[in-house]
């Protein structure tokens, strides 16, 4: 990515104190070390204790009372429980969908619309994106959107999860500040080579813009992923809800899974199989999480300087 | 927030005066020219038919979910029946709003919502902006990358899952009361306990989005002249000298544009997180003006009364951006948009 203008280094590469610069006192770098290690040990604690008791074993769950750091003896059984079919499976697979369908036409939807606005001369570009700049100040608000989303008849419908949140105005202001960005020269050589409008997108601005692009992307994906509330709001059907759906309802809500659910014979232990369910959740995000901390501050403070 | 058409303002919505009138008619020059001279509407719409087009699916988006929604609060002054449809049901003047006024419920809601922004301005807002400064005075690059590694992931978990990390952690049957069992206390069941419910919300929202919130300041403290702190240094600044005239005034743009946001949005103090813990710690405890409009206006189907509800709240945060930007303005920071 190149061509911001400012650096975009969110640390400083410092290996070394600078002559000026006071010796630390032991007191104030003991303490540094201290409040570093607790707050790190206070976010990632949580995440120890559930990867450790969704693979831990029915016997060492009996005797610790359902909570295990360290499993001796760790098994996968939870996790071929919930994945052997039933309602955990269906959840997983319409979450993936929903993610890679939304995702892909969030994307699609929101480059068209940033490309056409970062033109100059295109008739009615202005009103246009005043009217998206005025949708980062309100929001229509719960009840009329149920009501549009429900005369539009898309209750009970995958599409009320993609549809209603299919662009989001901060990440088309990314974007089109991103494209503005490339210089005009490009842009008037590939004209008079005799592209068009179409083929500059092709073949130039979105080769160079890769990395805002997937930016957008991973931020959309771990949108549709986490969707909670709109699946809440518009699916009636617990046939098929998403897996924050089910999340909420066998781990924070607590009720039991049955064996006729995961339709199987014999259980793991419940607190296993919700540990499970919550790693599940969680997998896609860890596995996103490098490529999103490799590019996100960039994106951010792109949208955050420029928008 | 200012768009980069800002700077561009040469070209003015409006044509040019009386030397284009006598060559309107001429196509326009071509691109690269200093002189541009606005062609016709017709043929800017011929030339641009491929941008029009790929304008065409996001403006009906905006439309739709956006747009329709605004003027589908107009049931906040009807009788709304959903089977006739919001364009036929038969308006009620302002009785809406009168129920809600006189609606006790309602009223505790606001003064949770209230408690809880009171409760995040005083104890998150500050959090993420205490963290940069550390995290920037970390010598070791390796150890800041960490860092930031490591208090960066729960923001991109979903309040669902947190909400379940922090049961197994803090609940009657977590962590932490299996500790105290097994070591013959009496456990906390800190979860569903209505009177910590305020510590804990602002608790969870710290460990979700504190390494969120320090991003942006740690992007302004990187951009530090760091000559800077060399002359204060040489001028006898010591640390904490330096810190104040150096470091602070190099964020203090953007903290005042982060308050002016957390201001206008201080109706919202997180829908998802007190819609997932009502159950547990009851309604009294963790109703706020977003849960308010759920039950009323979607579970139990008080339509109207709801939307009436979401209106005041837009209205209000709509005043409380504008009000708090006039503020910024007349204490000469950028705010939120400029004049």
């Amino acid at each position: 990515m190149t061509g911001f203008g400012f650096p975009l280094r969110t640390t400083r590469a410092r290996e070394e104190r600078p002559a000026w610069e006071e010796p630390p006192t032991k007191i104030g770098s003991a303490a540094k070390a201290v409040v570093i290690t607790v707050i790190c040990a206070v976010m990632i604690l949580p995440f120890l204790t559930v990867l450790s008791t969704s693979l831990a074993s029915r016997k060492e769950i009996t005797e610790s009372g359902g909570f295990v750091l360290f499993p001796t003896d760790p098994t996968l059984e939870a996790y071929r429980t919930i994945l052997s079919g039933g309602i955990v499976s269906r959840a997983v697979v319409v979450s993936v969908l929903i993610t890679v369908v939304g995702t892909a036409l969030s994307l699609l939807t929101t480059i068209a619309l940033a490309y056409a606005l970062s033109k100059r001369g295109v008739p009615g570009s202005k009103p246009i994106l005043l009217m998206v700049l005025f949708t980062l100040l309100f929001a229509p608000g719960m009840v009329p959107m149920y009501v549009v989303v429900k005369e539009l008849g898309l209750l009970d419908s995958y599409w009320s999860l993609i549809l209603p949140v299919l662009i989001n105005a901060f990440n088309l202001v990314v974007l089109r500040a991103f494209f503005m960005n490339i210089p005009e020269e490009l842009y008037q050589a590939a004209r008079i080579d005799g592209a068009g409008d179409w083929r500059i997108l092709t073949r130039i601005v979105l080769p160079l813009s890769k990395g805002v692009v997937a930016v957008v992307g991973l931020f959309y994906a771990v949108t549709y992923w986490n969707a909670f509330f709109n699946a809440m709001l518009y699916l009636n059907d617990s046939g098929k809800w998403p897996i924050q759906l089910v999340l909420r309802t066998y781990v924070v809500q607590n009720k039991s899974m049955t064996s006729d659910q995961l339709g199987i014979a014999h259980m793991p232990p419940q607190q296993s199989l919700s540990m499970a369910v919550v790693m599940l959740a969680l997998l896609p995000i860890l596995a996103l999480f490098p490529f999103l901390q490799k590019y996100f501050t960039k994106g951010v403070l792109t949208g955050a300087i420029k928008g | 927030m200012t768009s980069p058409a800002t700077r561009r303002r040469p070209q003015a919505a409006s044509p040019p005066a009386s030397e284009s009138r006598t060559t309107s008619n001429s196509p326009s020059p071509g691109p690269g020219s200093q002189l541009r001279l606005r062609a016709p509407l017709r043929v800017r719409l011929r030339n641009n038919w491929v941008m029009l087009a790929l304008m065409a699916p996001g403006v009906l988006f905006f439309i739709g979910f956006f747009y329709v929604p605004m003027l589908g609060n107009v049931i906040a002054f009807q009788d709304y029946q959903p089977f006739i449809g919001f364009k036929d049901s038969p308006l009620v003047g302002l009785a809406n709003f009168q129920e809600l006024f006189a609606d006790p419920a309602f009223w505790e809601s606001v003064r949770n919502t209230l408690a809880f922004a009171a409760l995040q301005l005083i104890f998150f807002f500050p959090a993420p902006l205490a963290l940069a400064l550390l995290i920037n005075s970390l010598v070791s690059p390796r150890v800041k990358k960490f860092v930031q590694s490591v208090v960066y992931l729960p923001h991109f978990i979903s309040w669902v899952l947190v909400v379940a990390l922090f049961q197994q952690v803090l609940g009657g049957a977590g962590l932490f009361s299996n500790y105290l069992r097994d070591h013959g206390m009496s456990p906390l069941d800190v979860m569903s306990d209505p009177s910590t419910f305020p510590l804990l919300i602002t608790g969870q929202v710290i460990w979700k989005d504190i390494g969120w919130g320090m991003i942006i300041y740690l992007a302004a403290l990187a951009n530090v002249d760091q000559s800077l702190y060399e002359s204060a240094a040489v001028d006898g600044a010591g640390r904490w000298r330096r810190m104040w005239h150096v470091t602070l005034p190099a964020v203090r743009g953007v903290t005042i544009m982060l308050l002016v946001l957390r201001l206008g949005d201080v109706l919202s103090v997180g829908f998802e997180q007190f819609l997932l813990q009502r159950d547990a710690v009851g309604a009294r405890a963790a109703e706020v003006l977003d849960t308010y409009i759920y039950y009323h206006g979607v579970v139990y189907g008080d339509w109207g009364v709801g939307a009436a509800a979401g209106l005041v709240k837009g209205v209000i945060g709509a005043l409380m951006i504008w009000g708090a930007n006039k503020v910024a303005h007349a204490f000469g920071e950028h705010g939120v948009y400029s004049k």
